[in-house]
């Protein structure tokens, strides 16, 4: 095992985990506007498809916005400020917390129009392929989203084009409070790859090193010219939807309870410190690093400054058109 | 569906037929920058008549047939736009975009702004504005009226082959996604033009054209409009009514000030446009000569636009519900009474 690389798969998981608590904290607090659709369960599927990326390529995510971008390695100085909606925001106060995005390490944006970010994430496959890059892209979405008609044509695209594009799905078994298990047509999702002739494969989302191991090899596939793949990972949103919303029936308690027990940054760490691969002292430390970043996140977004009401109309167009003769 | 007519490279180099000249410009641009390339259906057959050649030339790779998925294809090219390439979207029919929509609305038009300046969308859409062709109501749309209200967008309406050239070479220089709506009325005129002066011609976008000066009503047109509005103001000349007409080119930024100047001269504005009166770009240029220059106006202004009604199939009924040489000489006519 490549002590490193886990210790690094660790600490991501950790950040999210920890990054969104306190997104939650300062949305109690007043400190937040807005809605806040949160991950935790789903950072063993996001952590282990994004490690198995390089820094170069490329991510398109979902509503779900908070992990992909930290799991593609972006700072959290920049999401925290934007979520708390101040200049210094990634996205400078323009999107909050369902559309971040750090260009700077391949995140080209989460989108908050369900299914919307597939063509966009073959599309910068497709850029990739004409530049004569090895860069892979790699989409997230939901069960929900593998209804949608942008899917099917977006496989169609990148199969009969070779694209280097990774299509991961998060299936959390339900899209908002309806059961993929009563919309979805296949048991599967991973199934619907062999209506676009390219791999399906089904991980356990909760196991990272799982999720890891086939998206890296779905991922050696795309950068050697081999197309597309789609991985399903099999996960759980212990939340609600988003935060706020409470008191819904359409999931058993003992089920919400069975997936806890399968928390994947819990059981990541047993397996780590079971076979001896990192410390307890390692891991401890990641955490409380982990926790000094966010206390440092939350402090830089706190002392930087609201957005100029004036910036409302900044960055409507790249190019600004001089009119009148 | 017929396609016709066909732009046919002909003899008389002198002229520029305005599908020749679309062909013309995104082969200069696909020589000038190699992230340029076109994607649309039924390209590599030249169906449309505007992309004869470009196969034979640029190779697959650049010249690529797509399949029917209106909303995976433009998001391919919204993502590609994203990542540093200039693609050239042929949508063909124009109410074809509407699978698409939430790819243009959401994604290409939002992207740079939702992101903080992060990334641009560098597109081109291409789309026809299929009318008074007998394609009945599905087909015959003239849907730039729905995209003015999204911030992001640039629109082009060009109204003649030369323009049309000039404008799409700027459309695909543009670091933002433009919607470039080509009338089907106009797809076998041609201009005057000499090739080898025209040739990198580039026209501004954002920047109206003053096609004829006048002193006594501004006509303000778009596409094909254009062409009948310049017929109507000829008329009216020779009864001693001086017509000024403005070629906007892109309504969206919309060069309002060769607008308002204009009639601050005239005092009188009628707006020509072949989209259906409610919400049209028409209605906006009134709205806002009225809100701007309204104490230089002398008469009520006044639009000539197709009525809210569906286009039908039969020639009979459609023919007389766009805008025409004779409806438009009445506008004006009504301004001057």
């Amino acid at each position: 095992m490549k002590n490193s690389l886990h210790l690094e798969m660790y600490r991501r998981m950790v950040r999210i985990r920890r990054f969104e608590a306190a997104a939650v904290d300062l949305l109690a607090k007043g400190e937040l506007a807005g809605g806040l659709h949160t991950t935790p369960g789903q950072e063993g599927a996001i952590v282990g498809a994004c490690v198995a990326l390089r820094e170069d390529d490329y991510m398109v995510g979902t509503h779900r916005s908070h992990g992909h971008p930290i799991g593609k390695g972006a700072s959290l100085r920049g999401l925290m400020a934007e979520l708390m909606a101040r200049s210094t925001g990634v996205n400078r106060g323009k999107g909050g917390s369902m559309h971040l995005a750090d260009f700077s390490v391949g995140s080209l944006g989460e989108t908050s129009i369900v299914g919307s970010g597939l063509p966009i994430a073959t599309g910068a496959a497709l850029g990739a392929q004409m530049k004569g890059t090895d860069r892979v892209s790699l989409c997230f979405f939901g069960d929900g989203a593998s209804s949608e008609g942008t899917f099917h044509e977006s496989l169609n695209i990148a199969a009969i084009w070779k694209l280097p594009v990774v299509y991961f799905c998060e299936n959390n078994l339900y899209a908002i409070s309806t059961p993929a298990r009563e919309t979805v047509s296949v048991e599967h999702i991973a199934a619907r790859a062999a209506g676009y002739d390219m791999p399906g494969h089904v991980v356990d989302g909760q196991d990272v090193l799982e999720v890891y191991e086939v998206v890296k090899s779905a991922v050696d596939r795309a950068r050697s010219g081999g197309g597309p793949s789609l991985v399903e990972a099999k996960t759980y949103r212990f939340e609600e939807h988003a935060i706020g919303l409470n008191h819904l029936s359409y999931r058993e308690h003992a089920e919400v309870e069975q997936w806890r027990k399968r928390d994947p940054i819990a059981l990541f760490r047993d397996r780590l410190l079971d076979e001896g691969v990192i410390s307890r002292g390692d891991l401890d430390k990641a955490e409380e690093d982990v926790g000094a970043e966010i206390g440092d996140a939350i402090e830089f977004a706190r002392s930087s400054p609201d957005p100029d009401p004036a910036e409302a109309f900044d960055h409507v167009y790249a190019t600004t058109l001089e009119t009148g003769a | 569906m017929s396609m016709q007519p066909r732009s046919k490279p002909g003899p008389e180099v002198a002229k520029l037929n305005f599908l020749a000249a679309l062909r013309d410009a995104m082969a200069e641009e696909m020589r000038r920058d190699a992230d340029v390339f076109v994607m649309g259906e039924d390209l590599r057959q030249n169906l449309y008549g505007s992309s004869a050649g470009l196969l034979d030339e640029f190779g697959p790779v650049r010249v690529r047939d797509v399949p029917l998925a209106e909303a995976g294809v433009i998001g391919t090219a919204i993502g590609a736009a994203m990542v540093g390439m200039r693609p050239v979207v042929d949508i063909t029919i124009s109410p074809f975009l509407y699978p698409a929509c939430d790819q243009i609305i959401s994604i290409a038009a939002k992207s740079r702004y939702i992101y903080g300046g992060q990334t641009s969308v560098p597109i081109v859409l291409r789309a026809s504005l299929f009318y008074n062709a007998g394609s009945a109501a599905q087909h015959s749309d003239r849907p730039y009226q729905f995209f003015l209200g999204v911030p992001g967008l640039k629109i082009v309406v060009p109204s003649d082959a030369a323009s049309a050239k000039g404008l799409l070479k700027t459309a695909i220089r543009d670091d933002d996604p433009v919607l470039f709506f080509e009338d089907f009325n106009l797809w076998s005129t041609s201009v005057r033009c000499d090739h080898d002066d025209e040739a990198d011609r580039t026209v501004p976008l954002g920047r109206a054209a003053v096609k004829r000066e006048g002193a006594d009503v501004t006509v303000v047109a778009v596409a094909a409009s254009v062409g009948l509005s310049m017929k109507a103001a000829e008329k009216l000349g020779q009864e001693g009514i001086s017509v000024e007409v403005i070629d906007p080119q892109t309504i969206q930024p919309l060069d309002e000030e060769t607008i308002f100047r204009s009639v601050r001269k005239t005092g009188r504005i009628v707006a020509v446009d072949p989209a259906h009166r409610t919400g049209s770009f028409a209605g906006e240029v009134l709205a806002r000569v009225t809100e701007t220059a309204f104490a230089s106006l002398k008469a009520a202004p006044r639009r000539v636009c197709t009525p809210d009604t569906h286009i039908p199939f039969a020639p009979v009924m459609e023919k007389g519900l766009y805008p025409s040489v004779e409806s438009i000489v009445d506008a004006i006519r009504e301004t001057v009474a």
